[in-house]
């Protein structure tokens, strides 16, 4: 290219207080009106060398140059000022707080002393039509889908003139169907002169929407390249270092007899609709069971209820055939045998202000085996996360680490370490990939399938509908609140034929869905 | 395989290093902050007094004048730590109950009341049922907030502060209409003969001394090597987590706030037995408060508390003898207490050096190989 490039980082280092080297001596360059992948296993440096751009981070060393001048971005209002923005790959949203309040905090337009909601608001819409964004201004963000508080992160950076949108794993969260949406609109603001970098661990989605890909490892760039030029099996190659194999080898499933039952499941949400309607089925030793559906129809309210995290519900849930409590039911659900991957790593998933050591041992400190007397076995809990942390490829310094200071796609390792290590009868794996890179998420789907053959009954639910479809034995249809439809044989079903039912285009006999509790 | 040995090993030294950093700038921030506060009253003391330096040396070294004056220190620091206690075990709950103020309190009248109660039982028999008294009035008084918490939802730091106003009426009327000598012209209780006794003679330490070091060891053993602590500091740390993980948070959560105030409780019994002869108080010490203060400076950790109560104490009696000797105003030492806390908890402070040296530290260790592949 002729013209000077729009963006330009040059060797930039950065270690952490704590003396992790996230990124070093490292090299990108954006070019105007372009969408470039930023690629790289969990824990490359991918999101910390978007925060020192975003500057929530400052680089160690390193110089960046916008248009060919150099700038320091100190602080994200800097970077505004600059017409960077970035959507984060854990949102930061203040989740009580309305979508128009959302997107105009800290530029709210003002009536005397006083907000303006009306100009607010059509400030809003007008940002939103403009860039053919679906919302709806005056929701609560808390009681939006994932998607949607996305598209509210988008409108946020965009309404602050963002010219550079950063996208950290954007799709890691969306249905087939809303990735879909997102990418329609990534093509419109490129082809308006916004020039986007998107990281994702989804290698044909990269190759689907952007030109060209940078890719770092172990937190130093391997080069930048042209995604024409390039297979998929290369660049996963050039992230890892090795051949990746994708595929998920496994033998037909040899059901046992059901473990879990679900017996006219109802459930009301806080605004009394009926969100889970008479819902009954059977999970069966040795048997992965996928749910699939578009968010919001009450697949989530259903693994509450399942797991023991929702107590306000009718209808009963046996283990073994022993009926569960309402409330209080975790640990009981637990000591039956049912272990969970929660959604929201998060919120549920881990303690972020806790260490590594503290998180893996939360389901097994109070057994016995792992107590000396009134003591815990520290040796022994210690040898145990020291194992988790290897088999299961952890990035991170050392066992005493704070969690929140692992890469997103660690953090979701170190629940899947801890919710898939210990004996169990039954696993609720919720998007139990969710951020993880392409290594080690074929690696989780081998243990899934090995803990399925050893008769453990798994319950899968993900957004990746392609993750659902492979791995699954069996599947069912959730739309509104409703099993809508049962395939005992996952491989028979094609995912055109899935999108009619999980859309309520069609729906089977109830003979035929009852089947699935039989 | 042996190349990947090299590293993990080589990862734990350059661990080490940092972790030697950490403590020395953590060391060094702790000592320039005393330093600085210092500094700031020498400045303030100097517009009050014609000889700055005279009451510099008045307020470092005051405590040390005798062997009584430094044994007030010591008696001080035994009510101090068990409030640090109290407070460590139920902030670490996350709830920010102050029960432990009025249990201090209360667990004073509550002791003394059990010891005239059984006039003429042996002293062991006395000390027991005092102690234990206190104790447990300790725990009613940290459950009330709790309580009012989980079935209506009232939040404990405002329910236990005006539970601790009332307890002021309460141990003055009880004081005044139960259990007062009227045949003394002080207001001032009969003699409840529970003397616990001197651990030094020419100093009024005493056996609380002995309990509350072993109730140290006993807390921090109980929270960071029991399976019950574990429980409570991931409750603490989060709730919905510890709710997932199967732990009943609600019994979790109560129990943090009943243990705590059952130490400030008993800690009140000491102080009657190892004091005082009649009990003649008619309004809270405040150790209470205190104890956050305390556990604020001992980062939470349970061991950290007697020292950080003897660093407070000896400031305290610092500025009580500087006071007596010169016309510089004891609250002069609130401030200064402000300013030292302040510094110590601001972890920014010096966070800069901080980070260049592990940064530093980091790169030279990266250059010499140390993550080979
Ligand atoms: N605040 C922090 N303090 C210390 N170390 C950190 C901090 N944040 C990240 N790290 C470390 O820096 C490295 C790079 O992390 P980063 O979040 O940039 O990875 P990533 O490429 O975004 O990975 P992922 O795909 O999992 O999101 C990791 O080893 C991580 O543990
Ligand atoms: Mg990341």
């Amino acid at each position: 290219m002729s013209e000077t490039n729009y963006l330009e980082l040059r060797k930039i280092t950065k270690v952490y207080p704590n003396g992790v080297i996230a990124n070093e001596d490292v090299n990108m360059v954006l070019q105007r009106g372009e969408i470039h992948a930023l690629m790289g296993e969990n824990g490359a440096g991918k999101t910390t060398l978007m925060k020192i751009l975003f500057g929530i981070e400052q680089p160690t060393s390193g110089e960046i140059y916008l248009e060919g001048q150099k700038i320091e971005i100190h602080n994200p209002l800097d970077a505004i000022s600059k017409k960077i923005g970035m959507v984060h790959q854990h949102f930061m949203m203040d989740e009580n707080l309305t979508v128009t309040e959302n997107v105009i905090l800290g530029m709210e337009p003002t009536k005397g002393l006083s907000l303006d909601t009306k100009k607010a608001r059509e400030m809003t819409m007008e940002i939103a039509k403009k860039y053919n964004f679906k919302i709806t201004p005056d929701k609560r963000v808390m009681d939006l889908s994932v998607g949607q508080k996305q598209k509210v992160e988008i409108l946020k950076a965009l309404i602050r003139g963002a010219q550079l949108l950063i996208l950290d794993e954007p799709t890691a969260v969306l249905t087939p169907q809303e990735t879909e949406e997102l990418f329609e609109q990534l093509k419109i603001l490129r082809d308006e002169g916004h020039t986007i970098i998107f990281i994702s661990h989804k290698l044909n989605e990269v190759k689907h929407i952007c030109s060209r890909a940078t890719v770092l490892r172990g937190g130093k760039s391997v080069g930048s390249h042209d995604l024409k030029d390039i297979s998929l099996a290369e660049l996963s190659k050039l992230m890892v270092g090795r051949d990746v194999v994708r595929e998920i080898e496994k033998q037909k499933a040899k059901p046992g007899d059901a473990v879990l039952e679900v017996k006219n499941l109802k459930v009301l949400n806080d605004e009394l609709v009926q969100v889970v309607n008479d819902v009954s089925f059977k999970l069966r030793k040795g048997e992965i069971l996928g749910i699939v559906g578009v968010e919001g129809n009450g697949q989530r309210q259903l693994i509450d209820c399942v797991t023991g995290l929702e107590s306000e519900y009718q209808g009963e849930i046996l283990i073994d055939g022993k009926v569960c409590a309402h409330s209080n039911g975790v640990k009981q659900r637990r000591d039956a045998g049912l272990n969970h991957i929660p959604e929201d790593r998060l919120t549920y998933g881990v303690i972020a202000n806790a260490t590594l050591l503290e998180n893996l041992i939360s389901n097994t400190y109070d057994k016995k085996e792992n107590n000396k007397g009134i003591f815990m076995d520290d040796k022994k809990n210690s040898d145990r996360v020291t194992d988790l942390i290897s088999r299961f490829q952890i990035k991170t310094d050392s066992k005493h680490t704070l969690v929140r200071m692992l890469s997103g796609g660690n953090m979701q390792k170190v629940v899947a370490a801890r919710e898939m290590s210990t004996d169990m009868s039954i696993l609720v794996a919720d998007q139990p990939t969710r951020g993880i890179d392409v290594g080690t998420e074929s690696f989780i789907h081998d243990r899934l399938v090995e803990m399925r053959d050893k008769g453990v009954a798994v319950l899968l639910v993900s957004a990746d509908i392609n993750e659902v479809m492979e791995l699954s034995d069996s599947l069912i249809v959730f739309y509104e609140g409703e099993i809508t439809a049962y395939f005992p044989d996952a491989s028979k079903v094609t995912e055109e034929e899935l999108g009619l039912y999980m859309l309520g285009l069609k729906k089977m006999k109830d003979e035929e869905i009852a089947e699935v509790a039989k | 395989m042996t190349t990947k040995k090299v590293t993990e090993h080589s990862q734990d030294e350059l661990r080490s290093q940092i972790m030697r950093i950490e403590f020395f700038f953590e060391f060094l921030r702790t000592v320039l902050s005393i330093v600085i506060a210092l500094g700031i009253v020498l400045v303030i003391v100097a517009f009050i007094t014609d000889d700055p330096l005279k009451a510099i040396q008045t307020l470092l070294m005051g405590p040390l004048k005798s062997v009584r004056v430094f044994g007030n220190v010591i008696e001080l620091a035994i009510p101090l730590t068990f409030c640090g206690l109290a407070i460590t075990v139920i902030f670490s709950s996350n709830r920010f109950n102050m029960a432990a103020d009025g249990a201090f309190f209360v667990g004073g009248l509550a002791g003394a009341c059990a010891a005239l109660a059984v006039p003429d039982a042996p002293f062991m028999v006395k000390l027991f049922v005092g102690l234990s008294a206190g104790f447990g009035t300790g725990m009613i008084i940290g459950l009330i907030p709790a309580l009012l918490n989980r079935f209506f939802g009232a939040w404990e730091l405002i329910t236990s502060l005006m539970m601790n106003y009332a307890y002021g009426f309460f141990v003055r009327y009880v004081l005044n209409r139960v259990i007062r000598n009227k045949d003394s012209i002080s207001i001032e209780s009969h003699p409840f003969n529970v003397d616990m006794g001197k651990l030094f003679t020419g100093t009024r330490i005493h056996y609380g001394l002995i309990i509350v070091l072993v109730l140290a060891v006993l807390v921090y053993v109980f929270m960071y090597k029991t399976r019950w602590g574990y429980a409570l500091r991931v409750t603490g740390k989060s709730e919905k987590y510890a709710t997932y993980s199967g732990i009943k948070t609600g019994i979790v959560i109560l129990g943090a706030q009943v243990m705590g105030a059952a130490i400030a409780g008993l800690g009140g019994a000491v102080e009657m037995f190892g004091l005082y002869q009649t009990f003649r108080w008619t309004a809270s010490q405040g150790y209470g408060f205190d104890g956050i203060i305390i556990s604020t400076l001992a980062r939470n950790n349970p061991l950290f508390v007697p020292i950080s109560a003897f660093f407070l104490s000896y400031l305290r009696i610092g500025a009580d003898v500087l006071n007596r000797s010169s016309d510089i105003p004891a609250e002069l030492m609130s401030a200064i207490q402000a300013v030292i806390i302040l510094l110590i908890a601001a972890k920014a402070f010096l966070s800069g050096y901080k980070q260049k040296a592990i940064v530093k530290q980091s790169q030279k260790f990266a250059a010499q190989g140390g993550e080979a592949e």
